[in-house]
């Protein structure tokens, strides 16, 4: 199996390198298009502000990839926000992949949300064997809220929606590489989808 | 709801763990990597390694160590100690460092923060400040706390969210290894004035202590060394405690 990590200056992909090496796989880190294209399995990862990654993207022609893949891709964390329509953050324009605009939390709660919180509601085979109100690791100040796409709910502030999916795309904002033995469980299963 | 946090900080010289550690079943007691995937088993919610080493050569050690920790565990770490640079910080955050902690370098050159939050995002910039109270003040410290500065802990906390910390470390040196609890006052008020989260720090000495910091002092995550490392307090144990006391923990 072919993993690609998506390397577009932006965010820490050691992590998610480390992480897949533990589960037994490989992944190569690319911003050449081909390169992905070709790839069974596709990490986008993203940490960081949104419209300076954004422009990262943008630089690399790769803004206008991502959406035209047909494997399976893993959006995580920044990465999710960016397949978003939009986000509020930088007021930057989203690559449209999943039909909602990311917020701001308020400030009736600390921000950035920071450490491990519960997500429930879960749908699709990315949460297959997890159980319901499983902790996951979390750092983010901006939210996509619930909505029609959403595969998993977290509570900070609102509920929104912590993981997403549409069609072969798939987004979580908490990170799985991060997560404990359950992260990587999610990962694991996104790597058989 | 987003759970209280339980941070296990170790000490590192020379890419060796310096405290004493009482792990009986630790092969090799001075690995941070053999302690962290232990700490990380007991439930630690994030680990924090603070180098303290003053060689040539610790860079090059300290980003070993970080590589060597992130290829082993599956939870979060900051890496605190001598960083004084954007550079300093891409080189730990590219091996697989999540956070990174200033303290002294904060203090000397505040711009740091701001360059440090637009270029890698406030949800990596830990900044740490060690303050202890001089005539009913809380003064900020370096060296360990060892000489003052003209700083005011809560307007230097402040001013630290203000140019883009993502959390703060708050270590009270008159707490810190006295084992008589945190400085919940100190702790509450720095809350209560800014919105970002606060890492307890400095006094921890029994369960109680802990519960107290969250309930009492309002902290977002509590931090000790000694009581972990010399298993006085299991982490399991005490998220147990502070479940009992219905303060949300990852279990």
């Amino acid at each position: 199996m072919k993993i690609v990590i998506i390397n577009y200056g932006a965010g820490n992909i050691q992590s998610i390198m480390f992480a897949i090496e533990r589960l037994g796989f490989k992944a190569v880190l690319s911003n050449n298009k081909e390169e992905i294209q070709a790839a069974d399995k596709v990490i986008f990862p993203g940490v960081g502000e949104a419209s300076y990654a954004m422009g990262k993207l943008k630089e690399s022609g790769l803004d206008t990839l991502i959406p035209t893949l047909k494997q399976p891709v893993f959006g995580i964390c920044l990465g999710m926000q960016l397949m978003c329509n939009k986000t509020e953050e930088g007021n930057t324009k989203g690559l449209g992949i999943f039909d909602v605009d990311v917020i701001k939390f308020s400030n009736k709660v600390k921000v950035p949300q920071m450490g491990w919180n519960q997500i429930y509601d879960l749908k699709t085979d990315l949460f297959s064997g997890i159980s319901e109100n499983e902790f996951m690791y979390l750092v983010h100040s901006f939210y996509a809220p619930n909505c029609a796409e959403a595969i998993a709910t977290t509570n900070y502030d609102v509920e929104y929606a912590s993981a997403l999916h549409k069609d072969n795309f798939y987004g979580t904002q908490f990170h799985p590489e991060k997560s404990g033995d359950v992260g990587e469980k999610i990962l694991a299963n996104f790597l058989k989808i | 709801m987003l759970a209280k946090r339980i941070i296990p900080c170790l000490d590192i010289k020379n890419g060796r763990t310096v405290k004493g550690v009482n792990f009986v079943d630790l092969r090799d007691a001075g690995d941070p990597v053999e302690l962290a995937e232990i700490y990380s088993a007991e439930g630690a919610d994030e680990l924090v390694f603070l180098d303290i080493s003053a060689t040539e050569e610790r860079r090059k050690t300290l980003v070993n160590m970080v590589r060597s920790v992130a290829e082993k565990i599956n939870i979060p770490f900051t890496v605190g100690g001598g960083i004084s640079s954007v550079e300093d910080v891409e080189i730990l955050l590219n091996n697989g460092a999540d956070k990174v902690s200033i303290n002294s370098s904060a203090v000397k050159n505040p711009q740091l923060i701001n360059d440090l939050a637009q270029k890698f995002g406030s949800q990596c910039v830990v900044v740490a400040i060690d303050a202890k109270q001089i005539d009913g003040q809380w003064i900020v410290h370096l060296v360990g706390g060892k000489v003052p500065t003209e700083l005011n802990l809560f307007d230097w906390a402040v001013e630290v969210a203000e140019r883009g910390a993502g959390e703060i470390l708050f270590t009270s040196m008159d707490n810190d290894g006295t084992k008589n609890g945190f400085a919940n006052e100190a702790l509450a008020k720095l809350s209560a004035l800014i919105n970002i989260p606060i890492i307890a720090s400095g006094g921890a000495g029994n369960i109680q202590h802990f519960v107290d910091s969250f309930k009492v002092g309002k902290a977002d995550a509590a931090l000790a060394a000694s009581v972990f490392h010399f298993k006085e307090i299991e982490i399991k144990a005490l998220k147990q405690e502070l479940r009992k006391n219905d303060i949300e923990v990852r279990l």
